[in-house]
């Protein structure tokens, strides 16, 4: 019934944000520890055994994308992807604003663990209060000799470099964020070679979320078991929700993984703004496919999400009440995507282009009899042939929306108008 | 046009700092930007010769990226998304209200050259917050017609923000925990918080 705090459990402390009172809170004893009592191997194993999956979209096991650098190679490095633009996700900017030391620590751990002498922070453009944040903390912790040459005489050698994006949602997909770190236009690459074998500069490179490390000193700290037990078989731990859409308490929750949808949106949202019914709700982002309310009992976790058809993604949660219409939500995602394409590969930057003007021409009255199914072709064309999976991505929030909602898509067409038009919220 | 010292100097050091001067791109340009306060040609190529890159190059990266401003804009900038998670409490709504309140359409800047106004689908990760805006890259969330007659009330006078946010000094001074409390709200609508449910 209530949040389950690991991460936030001393958010609001004093001077949290800053070194000495993060400091008084346990904080970098989970990284002396690891300089201390740990080899780097035992950490890497340590972190497999904790069951840690990445808190950035994909759900990869951290310990195990660890353990693909290639031995003996060197240098290798770290990169923190701080590029949070998924539509719905504001998670890593509260960890980054609220404690942003957390952030350090949890970064230092991993290069520590993974042998890497210089890591990045990619922070999105627009983060300009979360990137002070760092900023801040970074020259503390490099004052108080947590950063630098023979970190507390342990022998180890670290430093980080914080860089500065300026706005494209791609580069948050780990291979155009390298290529965005190496100074080009912020474009994928083509996986394998995975950036553990080939990353930055063509060096093994791990690129770790933010949430993701900033658990890592509760792991160090409290132990793999303890870790281990707390979550499902396969989802471990806790993770950051985001909530928003037409919810009475919109924000961010920490809960246990596998507690029910229910929990989040009622419990602790205080359930369906205005007292309208819950139409649908979406977790994971933008790309995330729609669930309705005969789901509210699945478990916030990667696998019980999946099962039900959608996935757990980057940790939104976006409520939709019953005045919503889902035309005009497709809409506004799939313009984004299109917005968004880098341009690089033909089924994303025209398909989405071809869908928001089919959307778009629905959402106006002025669509056709088969529109639904032309998006669904069309859908089908992008999904599995775009370079990356933004392309893939973009189709599948319109699709599951087809599935559930295909009757409003024709009363669109057939009423030559946006049925929920008059109902829309009016502010002003 | 010619940046000054303190510009190239800075981005000199980004330049020794990467394991590759190409990496400095970014922060050579948020530099020019800055000083200048958009990225001039002029300034792609100072940047170019710098880090002794071809111009050609630092074109092509600039371009891809739409933080960098091509032309001068207004003191402030004032950007609201119009993203899902903003417009389903009414975010479009309240830009159409902002557009008429300030007399300029989507892109403009006020006559008096103070605000520029923009609607974005790029969400700004304040959807807890939303309807939200971003006042020169800080979060202004939760926003009523009210809040945003004080906002742009606010920044008619207001000077220009300082073109680099204060940086921390080489040495940081030991906050106390009470004179460096925690911000009064973290993350603004990130953060959970008790709310009356919108009638
Ligand atoms: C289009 C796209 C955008 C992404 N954006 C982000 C992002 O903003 N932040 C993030 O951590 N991961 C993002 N990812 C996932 C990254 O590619 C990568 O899997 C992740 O950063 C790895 O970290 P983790 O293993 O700790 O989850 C994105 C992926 C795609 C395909
Ligand atoms: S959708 Fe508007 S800030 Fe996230």
């Amino acid at each position: 019934m209530a949040e389950k705090k690991i991460l936030t459990k001393d958010f609001g402390a004093p001077g949290l944000a800053h070194l000495a009172g993060y400091e008084q809170t346990g904080g970098y004893q989970a990284y002396q520890k690891a300089l201390k009592e740990l080899q780097p191997d035992a950490l890497v194993e340590m972190v497999k055994k904790s069951g840690l999956r990445g808190r950035g979209g994909a759900g990869f096991g951290t310990g195990q994308k660890w353990s693909f650098l290639p031995k003996g190679v060197y240098p290798r490095y770290l990169v923190i992807n701080a590029d949070e633009s998924e539509p719905g996700c504001f998670k890593d900017r509260y960890l980054l604003e609220a404690s942003p030391h957390q952030v350090v620590e949890g970064l230092l751990i991993a290069a520590f663990a993974i042998g890497c002498n210089l890591a990045f922070i990619y922070i999105r453009g627009e983060y300009l209060p979360q990137h002070e944040a760092l900023e801040w903390a970074l020259a503390e912790a490099r004052q108080a000799g947590y950063i630098g040459k023979n970190v507390l005489g342990s022998g180890f050698d670290v430093d980080v470099i914080l860089h500065r994006g300026a706005g494209a949602y791609i580069c948050g997909e780990e291979t155009a964020l390298l290529t965005s770190l190496e100074g080009y236009r912020g474009e994928p690459r083509l996986k394998p070679p995975f950036p553990a074998i080939k990353g930055l500069y063509g060096k093994p490179t791990v690129v770790n979320n933010v949430e993701t490390v900033a658990t890592l000193p509760h792991i160090v700290s409290n132990g793999p078991d303890w870790f281990a037990t707390i979550g499902t078989e396969t989802g471990k731990g806790t993770r950051l929700w985001c909530m928003s859409g037409h919810v009475n308490r919109p924000g961010n929750y920490e809960m246990e993984m596998g507690a029910p949808i229910r929990e989040l949106i009622y419990d602790l949202g205080g359930g369906v703004w205005k007292n309208r019914k819950l139409k649908a709700f979406q977790p994971g982002g933008a790309s995330m496919m729609v669930l309705l309310p005969q789901h509210l009992d699945v478990g916030l976790d990667f696998d019980a999400i999946q099962k039900a058809g959608s996935l757990a993604g980057a940790g939104a949660m976006v409520v939709m009440d019953e005045t919503t219409c889902m035309v005009d939500m497709c809409r506004r995602y799939v313009e984004f995507f299109h917005h968004e394409s880098c341009g690089k590969c033909t089924p994303c930057r025209e398909g989405t282009f071809w869908m928001t003007n089919v959307l778009t021409r629905i959402e106006e009255g002025e669509g056709k009899a088969g529109d639904a199914d032309l998006l669904l072709e069309m859908g089908n064309n992008i999904d599995g042939r775009s370079f990356c999976p933004l392309g893939d991505a973009s189709t599948w929030f319109p699709r599951s929306c087809i599935k559930y909602f295909r009757d409003e898509f024709e009363q669109h067409v057939t009423e030559h108008a946006c049925p929920f038009r008059k109902e829309r919220v009016m502010v002003a | 046009m010619s940046l000054s010292q303190a510009t190239v100097e800075k981005i000199q050091d980004y330049a020794r700092r990467y394991p590759s001067a190409q990496s400095a791109i970014l922060p050579a340009l948020w530099a020019v930007q800055h000083e200048v306060g958009y990225v001039t040609s002029d300034g792609m190529r100072e940047v170019a010769q710098h880090l002794g890159l071809p111009a050609s190059l630092v074109e092509a990266t600039s371009s891809f990226y739409s933080m960098y401003l091509t032309r001068p804009e207004g003191r402030h900038d004032a950007v609201m998304c119009v993203n899902v998670a903003c417009a389903l409490r009414g975010a479009e709504e309240l830009f159409a209200y902002c557009e008429q309140r300030l007399g300029i359409r989507d892109g403009q800047t006020t006559s008096d050259g103070a605000i520029t106004l923009r609607s974005t689908i790029e969400c700004l990760g304040a959807c807890g917050g939303a309807p939200m805006m971003q006042i020169d890259h800080r979060f202004e969330e939760d926003l009523t017609p009210e809040r945003v007659n004080a906002i742009f009330e606010r920044l008619r006078t207001e000077p220009a923000p300082s073109p680099e946010p204060p940086r921390p000094a080489a040495v940081p001074p030991t906050p106390t925990p009470a004179a460096k409390a925690a911000p009064k709200r973290p993350a603004g609508g990130s953060r959970p918080r008790e709310k009356k449910a919108d009638t």
